[in-house]
């Protein structure tokens, strides 16, 4: 389980003195749970990203993972760019086992895993290809076996898709799920598209514009495995509708806005004071 | 469901320019790839072209001014004393060559180190890139007669003066390929902790290569320059030497017959480095 607790990050600034990314933010994310944060751009939703990585460390607050707060960059996450970053001298499949190598671990034992995560992404024909003789959207699907090769216990994955056109969006999309399926990850999933967010998640955290909290959390009570077509259902179109809503009220008066979430009529969008209560029944410890 | 799209992908519009993963192609390359005549065809028939271009202008140039052979021979007659002089030319050709060579060489086994340091350390950078931008900025031939007074007639001079005059893109070139790891690239290290030697020989190092070989290419031109001067200044030998002798001697052809084999010999080495460039780093020139 991943735990943020009362989390700020401030980031000094040489010119403006400092950013403050984040203020107050709570949040709770079950075993095998997939979310994804929506907000507008610049409200800090990479900065979550890599303070659950341990690759920044909050200005007050903690991150906890199972309990234990996070102190320093943590082996067992994946993380998804949102450009692939594919080593062009490597080959799909040597790209795939470079978290292996950087580990420093033996790759012999772990190639059977790297063509079968290759299989199941429909790469299975191009492992000895080089990234510059694939598309936009099979160079994502090689950066996200690459990023569970090393079988990570937290998928983190920042706009994963925002590079490519909506339909390889939507088709991997529903391959992510696919994967995830099997494999029950805690999946952090960052986009800046509405309908992507409703159709991958379980719930949907809506963060306001800087500094960056949480304006309320959608959950997603669409049926699985979730398909395509379920754009077209109107609990689907309901809960995009919100969401959209609440984007578009963030950061206009903080105070205000959240009274008027909670008061919402909706009971699927409730305020940060409870979030986290809902997805606490996980699995996996 | 198409309205948020829309809006979104507007928002996204400047950031998916920003992809890392193609980042590396040059001007030249695009242009190349744009080319509407097929490749080859294009590469060879284009400067084949501009040299008889330039044939002809030389020829008309004579003509039209009345220039006098030993101000400016008309092309066959320099290339007359060039075939008349091939093994003297050769013989110093190899001279000139083996000098350059050893300077650039040299500028190599010392750039890299230091723009490894440069590229590493923040303190270090700032100590070395003012010198180095000052040493740039002193006129090779300024020195070149006190290298004279220092390392005597023979062959030290010009390897130092090819050394200094390739040195500076080399380090510059490196040490800014270097610092082009894709910071996704330093996280993932970081996750993993990979330690430094192992992100650097994995990802770093092999990331600064196309940006190596372009400093190779400018400092070897510069390298036959230097050993040129140095051999201006003095030598008894080299197709420097060779130049400021004929000339000296009104041999015009012969001064220029020993230009004509300065080009071929850079040329040559430019084509060699382009060749290392391309079996080391093959997936530099792909889309
Ligand atoms: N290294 C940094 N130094 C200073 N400020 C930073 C740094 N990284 C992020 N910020 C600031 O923190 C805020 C949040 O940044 P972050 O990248 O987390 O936003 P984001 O929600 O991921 O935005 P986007 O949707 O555009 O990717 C931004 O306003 C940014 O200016
Ligand atoms: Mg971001």
């Amino acid at each position: 389980m991943i735990e943020l607790r009362a989390v700020s990050k401030v980031y000094p600034t040489r010119k403006k003195g400092a950013v403050t990314a984040l203020t107050d933010l709570d949040l709770r994310v079950a075993d095998g749970e997939f979310v994804t944060l929506v907000g507008p751009s610049g409200c800090g939703k990479s900065t979550v990203l890599k303070l659950v990585a341990g690759l920044l460390a909050p200005t007050t607050g903690q991150v906890l993972i199972d309990g234990r707060p996070v102190t320093g960059p943590r082996r067992e996450m994946g993380f998804v760019f949102q450009t692939p970053v594919l080593l062009p001298w490597r080959t799909v499949r040597e790209n795939v086992l470079l978290p292996i190598e950087m580990l420093g671990q033996p790759v012999g034992p772990v190639e059977r895993r790297a063509d079968d995560l290759l299989h199941q992404v429909g790469l299975a024909d191009f492992r000895k290809a080089h990234p510059w003789e694939l598309s936009g959207g099979m160079q994502q699907r090689v950066g996200i076996c690459r990023a569970l090769i090393h079988d990570p216990a937290v998928l983190l994955m920042d706009e994963p898709f925002a590079a490519l056109d909506a339909m390889t969006r939507e088709a991997l999309g529903i391959e992510l799920l696919r994967i995830w399926e099997e494999q029950r990850k805690i999946v952090l999933f960052v986009t800046h598209s509405i309908p992507e967010a409703v159709l991958l998640a379980d719930r949907v955290v809506v963060m306001t514009s800087r500094p960056g909290r949480i304006a309320g959390i959608a959950e997603i009570d669409l049926p699985r495995p979730r398909e395509i077509d379920q754009e077209y259902d109107d609990r689907f179109k309901n809960a995009a509708r919100r969401i959209r809503r609440l984007v578009e009220g963030g950061g206009v008066d903080e105070g205000q806005r959240l009274d008027a979430v909670a008061s919402s009529p909706s009971h699927v969008i409730r305020p940060p004071s409870l979030v986290g209560d809902g997805g606490a029944a996980g699995g996996r410890s | 469901m198409d309205v948020p799209r829309a809006t979104e992908d507007a928002v996204r519009g400047p950031v998916t320019g920003t992809s890392t993963g193609d980042a590396a192609e040059t001007p030249d390359q695009a242009r190349e790839r744009g080319f509407s005549l097929p490749a080859d065809l294009g590469r060879w028939t284009a400067p084949l072209v501009s040299a008889i271009l330039i044939v002809v202008l030389w020829q008309l140039l004579i003509v039209v001014a009345r220039l006098q052979p030993f101000v400016l021979p008309p092309p066959m007659t320099v290339w007359t004393a060039f075939q008349g002089n091939i093994t003297a030319l050769v013989a110093n050709a190899w001279v000139t060559l083996l000098e350059t060579l050893a300077g650039f060489f040299l500028s190599i086994a010392i750039a890299v180190p230091l723009a490894i340091l440069i590229s590493t350390s923040a303190p270090l950078r700032n100590g070395i890139y003012p010198f180095l931008l000052l040493g740039q900025s002193v006129p090779k031939q300024a020195i070149a007669p006190l290298l004279l007074l220092w390392l005597g007639y023979g062959d030290g001079p010009k390897v130092v003066l090819a050394f200094l005059t390739a040195f500076f893109p080399i380090v510059v070139n490196t040490a800014i390929g270097l610092q082009m790891t894709p910071p996704e690239m330093l996280d993932l290290g970081r996750l993993l902790s990979a330690s430094r030697w192992r992100l650097f020989a994995k990802v770093t190092f092999p990331a600064a290569m196309p940006y190596f070989f372009a400093g190779l290419k400018v400092a070897i031109s510069l390298a036959i320059v230097g050993a040129v001067i140095g051999e201006f200044i003095g030598a008894d030998r080299g197709l420097g030497q060779m130049i400021v002798v004929a000339t000296a001697n009104a041999q015009t052809p012969l001064a220029f017959a020993a230009i004509l084999m300065l080009s071929f010999l850079g040329i040559a080495l430019f084509g060699l480095i382009c060749l290392a460039e391309r079996i080391i780093c093959p997936w530099y020139n792909k889309g």
